[in-house]
């Protein structure tokens, strides 16, 4: 007869570069239950929205997470700019599409030398890192910065991209999808990585659905939406469609994730070949009234930006629904059956981003 | 208010348009909260492909509503946490955690 213990996972865990716990209820090494449990870190940044100034708040928004935080300062952007009714100008919605893609690559890469450090492949998690600096780069090329921005502001941006910038970037996603390339078919052909991966943490198409699953987590498991597909920012001018694995293992996560980090390359190439001249932001009168829920997908999956304005400068509420919050649900399910030794890999196959989650 | 449908229900209308929603496919979104003069407005969301529908409750201070968590489970953390963050009396969650989900000091902090 199995022996039924609990065992605390987290909040602190070499595999957890932030705090979230799990009960797991065991029985033998076999995990039958998870119960999550977040705040530790929880700071309360949807109420300083009362506080703040709303064009000053976008800098707040940014500092929800240090890895999408572009993605933050633009939807909280994209949610005023719709109760306000501004147009932003083409050049700025290009703009906003290359950093976000940029941002993704960034992301992603940070991911699988995470994933990587989690099973011990060390030089592989080295290598992922180190091909992830030229992306900080060209943020801080074009940017100024490498983890905080500051380039969104509503109405557009704050600062423009020099053509032959974006064709130098043009030209360092060349060499850097060749080195991914390379990169990748240790991550997918490797016999020690896939026997980690294969088979480890299933999730159906149904559960994904019904679990609310959000991003790369959902689109493993064969569902194939992705909220840039709703045409914000000048995602309608360019071509591409999900990417999607039918299998729902954490292969299968790693497998999307890596073609998604492609995909985002050919997105920044097709913008800009697209990218049109003139220029990247319009002044705007007023304070904003109404509310409005803004979807953005960021790099986890889909974040929900809400804005309600009252006619002053400050907001009545901001508030964001962030992907890992989302995929908690999906997470605990896929937790259910695996063995003890599997769980910081499972963990990490949903991309956890606590500080967005408690923002 | 979105590109989105919204629609104001009364309280006691949530679990027959929540049940009718899961009957259509809808998944859960979010739960948004939001605090007004003498009460709070909340913003129920669901999603089915790219659509997404908005039930819309205004609900008094003190006055209790039910879980929807045991039509949609997920729904758990959205109410815990607005029950923790605004003070929102929300009965019959499927995994409670009675005030625990985030490890703050102020109580209900974003009720004033």
């Amino acid at each position: 007869m199995a022996i039924r213990s609990i065992v605390p996972f987290g909040p602190q865990h070499p595999v957890l570069p932030e705090p979230i716990h799990l009960d797991l209820v065991l029985e033998d090494e076999k995990v039958v239950e998870a119960i999550p449990s977040i705040g530790f870190i929880h700071r309360g940044l949807e109420k300083l929205v009362e506080k703040k100034d709303f064009v000053e708040y976008v800098y707040v928004a940014e500092r929800v997470c240090g890895i999408c935080s572009f993605m933050h300062g633009m939807g909280y952007c994209e949610a005023i700019e719709h109760t306000m009714g501004i147009e932003i100008p083409e050049r700025a919605k290009y703009l906003r599409t290359i950093w976000s893609e940029m941002s993704r690559i960034h992301s992603h890469m940070m991911w699988l030398g995470l994933l990587a450090d989690g099973f011990g492949f060390e030089s592989l998690f080295m290598e992922s890192w180190r091909i992830r600096e030229k992306i900080l780069d060209m943020f801080e090329y074009s940017t100024g910065g490498r983890v905080i921005f500051s380039v969104n502001k509503i109405g557009g941006q704050r600062k423009d991209m020099p053509n032959d910038m974006i064709a130098d970037f043009a030209g360092i996603l060349n060499g850097m999808e060749k080195e991914i390339r390379s990169l990748s078919h240790t991550f997918l052909n490797d016999y020690a990585v896939k026997s980690r991966l294969e088979g480890v943490g299933f999730l159906t198409k149904q559960q994904a659905h019904d679990l609310g699953a959000v991003g790369p987590f959902m689109r493993a498991s064969g569902i194939s939406l992705d909220t840039r597909k709703t045409g914000y920012a000048a995602y309608s001018h360019l071509e591409f469609e999900p990417i999607i694995s039918t299998v729902g293992d954490s292969y299968a996560r790693t497998d999307v994730r890596i073609h998604e980090i492609f995909q985002s390359i050919d997105l920044i190439r097709q913008a800009a070949s697209k990218i049109p001249a003139g220029d990247v932001a319009v002044p705007f009168k007023g304070n904003p009234t109404g509310e409005y829920l803004m979807r953005v997908e960021q790099p986890r999956g889909e974040a929900i930006y809400y804005v309600k304005g009252n006619g002053t400068k400050n907001l009545d509420r901001f508030r964001l629904r962030t992907p890992t919050f989302a995929n908690i649900p999906g997470l605990v399910e896929t937790l259910k059956g695996c063995q003890l030794a599997d769980v910081p890999i499972l963990i990490l196959t949903i991309d956890p981003c606590i500080s967005c989650t408690e923002r | 208010m979105t590109d989105n449908k919204l629609t104001n229900i009364a309280a006691a209308d949530l679990l027959a348009n929540c049940q009718q929603l899961k009957n259509e496919g809808y998944h859960i979104m979010q739960i948004c909260s939001v605090r007004t003069t003498d009460g709070y407005e909340l913003t129920y969301s669901f999603g089915l492909d790219y659509a997404m529908v908005n039930l819309r409750l205004i609900i008094s201070t003190d006055e209790e509503i039910m879980s929807i968590s045991n039509i949609f489970s997920p729904a758990f953390l959205y109410e815990n946490e607005i029950r923790e963050l605004f003070g929102v009396k929300i009965q019959m969650i499927n995994v409670d955690y009675k005030g625990n989900l985030y490890h703050i000091a102020v109580k209900t902090p974003f009720k004033n």
